[in-house]
């Protein structure tokens, strides 16, 4: 009985979210669309609380005053030209918070022995795009804030790198689906998760930086699919596909109103080292 | 591959495609709101840390979970806050070539 009623209010939340993104890409109801999202997202909450497997909330009511005390102060004490810099601090936190879930569940099933070849692919490219989206909207953030150099930063070997890097990353899934017990290769995803998220970004100028930014939102909506197709949750899988098709399409519009290619700006660097060098 | 992931992967195929065309041909003044809103909605990893944090499996799990719901939660409200604040600010332009010269001022930030 209850979770049909949480799978109503669910669908309730998915609708409220379809909708305030509609609203969203017009000037004259984007701010209805952005308070049907914000109403999306409460009513998802409030029946996540109901979920069977919530038996305490003392932890939830700490969680989440730290999360406001934090959240407040960056939504509202922020200076709009910052803007950039704030999404990506933000991204970080919401990718952190899936990278986390994806670590808590691996080792809980871990614990139990209850890990399915499915179940871990899933947990493994909730790790993956959570990871990299961290350290990724980290440097996004350090580069706008200048504390890190934002010219581009290219060396020696990093396309090679980088394939590597993907390569190991695919072979490790498939290592996870074969046999969900080895600890050390979920613990390898996560590691290159994060190297690929700090190499995705240092070669990028910290002009092309936004487009950057709203491409590590499309990844993290896709950890959020991920996390719902490890937990079986509907809502999750709804909006995180929502978050990363329509993260992707806006990155892409983002280049065409700069006047670039979407491959320019991502891999732009590369083609200009070769040519000065 | 089981019943549920086989109606998961159709939830998801459609919605990712209502994702593409829901946002289509957004006029470039919208840009950098539509970022900081699907950000805010990028937290909804919150209700898979809210039932991590309250199932009560082990300190690790417990501990993992409240981390991770501070996150959302703060990614949350941060990002909610700075779109409305954004949002507001396109408010106070009555005509339509107004709303244009302040989304050049917007999209040249997001260029800068």
């Amino acid at each position: 009985m209850i979770e049909t009623l949480i799978q109503l209010a669910y669908l309730l939340a998915a609708f409220f979210f379809i909708m305030a993104l509609r609203a969203l890409g017009r000037p004259e109801s984007a701010r209805r669309g952005m308070q049907l999202a914000a109403f999306g997202m409460a009513v998802a909450v409030l029946a996540t609380l109901l979920h069977a497997r919530i038996v305490s909330y003392e932890w939830l009511a700490v969680g989440a005053m730290i999360g406001a005390v934090v959240g407040y102060p960056l939504g509202m004490w922020v200076p709009m030209t910052a803007m950039p810099q704030r999404i990506a601090l933000s991204h970080a936190f919401g990718a952190l918070a899936a990278t986390l879930v994806g670590v808590g569940e691996y080792t809980h099933n871990a614990a139990t022995g209850s890990l399915a070849g499915g179940h871990v692919l899933a947990l493994g490219l909730e790790v993956l795009f959570g990871g990299l989206t961290v350290t990724g909207s980290l440097m996004a953030f350090g580069k706008l804030q200048e504390i890190l150099p934002g010219r581009p930063l290219t060396f020696r070997g990093q396309n090679t790198m980088n394939l590597v890097l993907l390569a190991a990353a695919v072979i490790g899934l498939g290592w996870l689906i074969v046999s969900p017990n080895e600890v050390w290769v979920f613990a390898a995803m996560l590691a290159i998760a994060v190297l690929v998220g700090i190499l995705f970004v240092l070669p990028i100028g910290g002009a092309d930086m936004p487009v950057v930014v709203s491409l590590l939102n499309s990844y993290a909506g896709l950890a959020a699919v991920a996390t719902g197709f490890a937990i079986d949750n509907n809502i999750l899988i709804i909006v995180g596909a929502l978050d990363g098709l329509s993260g992707f399409i806006l990155s892409i519009a983002m280049s065409k109103a700069m006047n670039r290619s979407f491959a320019n700006v991502l891999f732009g660097a590369f083609g200009s080292a070769e040519a000065g060098g | 591959m089981s019943a549920t992931t086989t109606i998961q992967l159709f939830v998801f195929l459609l919605a990712g495609f209502v994702g593409m065309q829901a946002i289509n041909r957004i006029p470039p003044l919208l840009h950098t709101p539509l970022m900081a809103a699907t950000n805010a909605i990028s937290g909804i990893s919150l209700v898979a840390s809210l039932v991590l944090a309250g199932s009560n499996e082990g300190d690790l799990a417990t501990v993992l979970g409240t981390i991770a719901v501070a996150c959302a939660v703060a990614n949350i409200v941060g990002g909610f806050l700075i779109t409305d604040r954004m949002l507001a600010m396109f408010k106070r332009t009555p005509t339509a070539t107004e709303a244009q010269q302040v989304g050049d001022g917007a999209s040249s930030v997001t260029k800068s």
